[in-house]
């Protein structure tokens, strides 16, 4: 029983790191319809703005989110004006071969201006150290991570189903010639959906680095997983992302401590499963 | 003829003026041999995930040039780098017959990976040109061909010592945790036959796969094995950042499973992200950039110049280093003619004091004799951290040889 709450508890965690990352890229390609092979890359900007601004310049942790997402923005507003405006609505494969170019780009500056080393976010006292659950120990920044992954679910849910703003954004994803023809200024809310997708990554960049460590093939190195949460937990659902991520993380992990041997073995088969049974996604819904 | 290409050397049936060509070409290639310049093809990781490394042998290389000078007698020595961004045998054989063909070097070296040096042995022989490893660490590759020198470490030499260090430490139950793939298992079969030759016990051997991000699942079933000890290898990297972190936050660390591994786990550039969570790790390798020596002290000053920023410098260096060192000996055995029997050769046995310390090549194996130091990552005055030389284990061949018949 102690074993069964400990893979559990391991699985929560993960699953939560997972999913304050995958979010913003599934907000991208379910609202937006942009295949964003970047997303790992403006996760990647956000890690080492914090690490810059934590370790370097000595800021408190909170504050280094802050800059980290606010930052992380900031790059990608010129990106989003002159190269992702250009693939709105094109066939995928302009959009992955457009969103993998950007990636490799931002791989060899971040190589260049901050070398192939890995960087990390030095959390506050408060974050290390392991809290005692009584059966087990579990770090402190793995239940900051479940919290803070708790908070951007709840805050997403209520923003893109009952704020004005989320039926602007969901009127645009629909029918965008109709929502432009009803006042909806479909390139705000584009704009604005954008900069919330690269923040929730550069957030998750941070959050996750202790899971995750910055470095510049991090773009790539993780890609494959955070895709697959999204497409198993269907293209911008939150409550489809949330469960993917919960039962991906679970078959992972205790795959991993039961048979590690099989690898990942038992993550792909569940995905194939998955797919085969919703292929859309858990909690997809059908192209409009 | 210096260099057989079999497209020159069966010119096809009576096209005359091919034939002329091919026999121009043959020529001018044969020429090149006594040319002034000895060209030295070097292939290697520099760009993508492990540029890093690539970037270490480029560094020992140049450091080996700027203190010793970029000839060897009157032969200017140039040295022509080819990318292998990741383990790929198939572009590493094709890049090493384009060096030898089009290029007509008279020497290879560099290879990082395992695969990629098995790729190139075949060549060896009729291309003429020896082959000089200066990374690659699994043992059998050195009998792939009598023409191999390697000049870094196996997995087997730096992961035999760390299970008397185990032993003697009072712990007689180890679980082994190795990274799913080649130098991992070598790790794995090392540290069991010395382990078990000490008189401990491998309670548990798991193998998790490469790709792991997730150590805590891992963490529990060490901690549920009941062992007292752990011995790990994953390759250099992201990954050993998530596994010493866990190692500490699961309660490992606190609760007195001690943590055995091979130097890997905690090279150089990767000590400032582990930091604090490092401390006091007990590894054992065949170099630490902290080593006292005099030679170590030139080494470290010229690399850090060549690399530019000294906190990269990693092991790598060193094997470029003395992989420099071993062909400028060959160099100055053929009188700068290619004969890679010759150059072979003159270097077994050869031994001389390296940055790493006294060493020798066997003149059986052609593999490097060295010694092998127990570290302790130990906090430097200026708050950085370091790897600290606490015993040596001298004059230690490849155990992983002897494995292997």
């Amino acid at each position: 029983m102690q074993t069964v709450f400990s893979i559990a508890i391991d699985a929560l965690a993960y699953g939560m790191v997972l999913f304050v990352i995958s979010i913003g890229l599934s907000v991208t390609m379910g609202l937006m319809r942009v295949v964003n092979l970047a997303h790992g890359a403006f996760a990647m900007i956000g890690g080492y703005i914090a690490s810059y601004a934590a370790r370097d310049l000595g800021l408190a942790y909170g504050f280094a989110i802050v800059l980290a997402v606010f930052g992380t923005i900031l790059i990608a507003i010129p990106i989003e004006r002159l190269l992702y405006r250009r693939i709105y609505g094109a066939p995928e494969l302009t959009q992955v071969l457009m969103t993998i170019g950007i990636t490799f780009c931002i791989i060899g500056i971040a190589n260049y201006v901050f070398g192939p080393t890995l960087k990390t976010v030095p959390l506050p006292a408060q974050l290390q150290g392991s809290v005692d659950l009584g059966f087990r120990a579990i770090a402190t920044h793995r239940l900051f991570a479940i919290l803070c992954g708790l908070a951007v679910a709840a805050a997403l849910w209520y923003a893109i189903e009952r704020t004005a703003f989320g039926v602007k954004l969901r009127a645009s994803v629909d029918n965008a010639a109709m929502a432009a023809a009803l006042g909806v200024r479909t390139e705000i809310v584009y704009a604005v959906s954008f900069a919330i997708a690269v923040g929730l990554a550069a957030f998750g960049g941070v959050v996750g680095a202790e899971l995750l460590p910055v470095e510049p093939y991090y773009a790539l190195r993780y890609m494959v997983t955070f895709l697959v949460v999204v497409s198993v937990g269907g293209a911008g659902s939150i409550p489809g992302a949330l469960v993917a991520c919960l039962l991906l993380g679970g078959i992972d992990t205790t795959g991993r401590y039961l048979m590690p041997e099989f690898g990942e073995f038992f993550f792909y088969l569940a995905v194939i499963a998955i797919i085969c049974v919703f292929p859309r996604g858990l909690a997809g819904r059908a192209k409009g | 003829m210096t260099v057989p290409g079999r497209e020159w050397a069966v010119p096809q049936g009576g096209n005359m003026k091919r034939t002329i060509l091919a026999a121009l070409a043959a020529l001018a290639m044969s020429g090149a041999a006594y040319a002034d310049t000895i060209k030295i093809g070097v292939v290697g990781p520099f760009s993508g995930p492990f540029a890093l490394q690539g970037k270490n042998f480029k560094a020992g290389i140049d450091a080996y040039m700027a203190v010793n000078g970029s000839k060897v007698g009157d032969d200017d020595i140039e040295i022509i780098y080819r990318d292998v961004p990741q383990a790929d045998p198939a572009q590493s054989k094709a890049l090493a017959q384009e060096l030898v063909v089009r290029e007509g070097v008279q020497y290879l070296a560099g290879f990082y990976f395992t695969p990629d040096a098995m790729a190139v042995t075949p060549l060896l022989e009729q291309a003429n040109v020896p082959l000089v490893i200066m990374n690659a660490a699994t043992s059998a590759i050195v009998t792939k061909s009598p023409l191999v020198v390697r000049t870094s470490f196996t997995t087997w030499q730096t992961s035999t010592p760390i299970a008397k260090v185990a032993k003697d430490a009072g712990v007689s139950k180890v679980i082994s945790v190795v990274s799913d793939y080649g130098p991992g298992v070598d790790a794995e079969n090392a540290f069991k036959a010395g382990f078990e030759a000490a008189g401990g016990e491998v309670v548990e051997a798991i193998r998790m796969p490469l790709a792991t991000n997730d150590f805590s699942p891992i963490m529990q079933r060490i901690k549920d094995s009941g062992a007292e000890g752990v011995f790990a290898f994953l390759p250099s990297g992201p990954t050993t950042l998530g596994f010493v972190k866990a190692y500490n936050e699961n309660g490992l660390k606190s609760g007195g499973i001690k943590f055995f591994a091979p130097g890997d786990l905690t090279q150089e550039s990767d000590l400032p992200a582990l930091g604090e969570a490092a401390l006091g790790i007990q590894t054992t390798f065949h170099y630490a950039v902290s080593h006292v020596s005099p030679e170590n002290k030139a080494f470290v000053e010229a690399a850090a110049k060549a690399i530019g920023n000294p906190a990269e410098l990693s092991f790598p260096s060193v094997g470029a280093y003395d992989g420099m060192h071993v062909i400028y000996k060959m160099i100055e055995a053929t009188g700068g003619e290619q004969d890679a029997q010759k150059a072979v050769d003159a270097v077994k046995g050869l031994s001389w004091t390296s940055p790493r310390g006294p060493v020798s090549i066997d003149p059986e194996s052609r593999h490097i004799t060295q010694n092998i130091y127990l570290r302790e990552v130990a906090k430097a005055d200026d708050g950085t951290y370091y790897n600290k030389e606490v015993q040596t284990f001298e004059k230690q061949g490849d155990p992983g040889l002897a494995a292997l018949k």
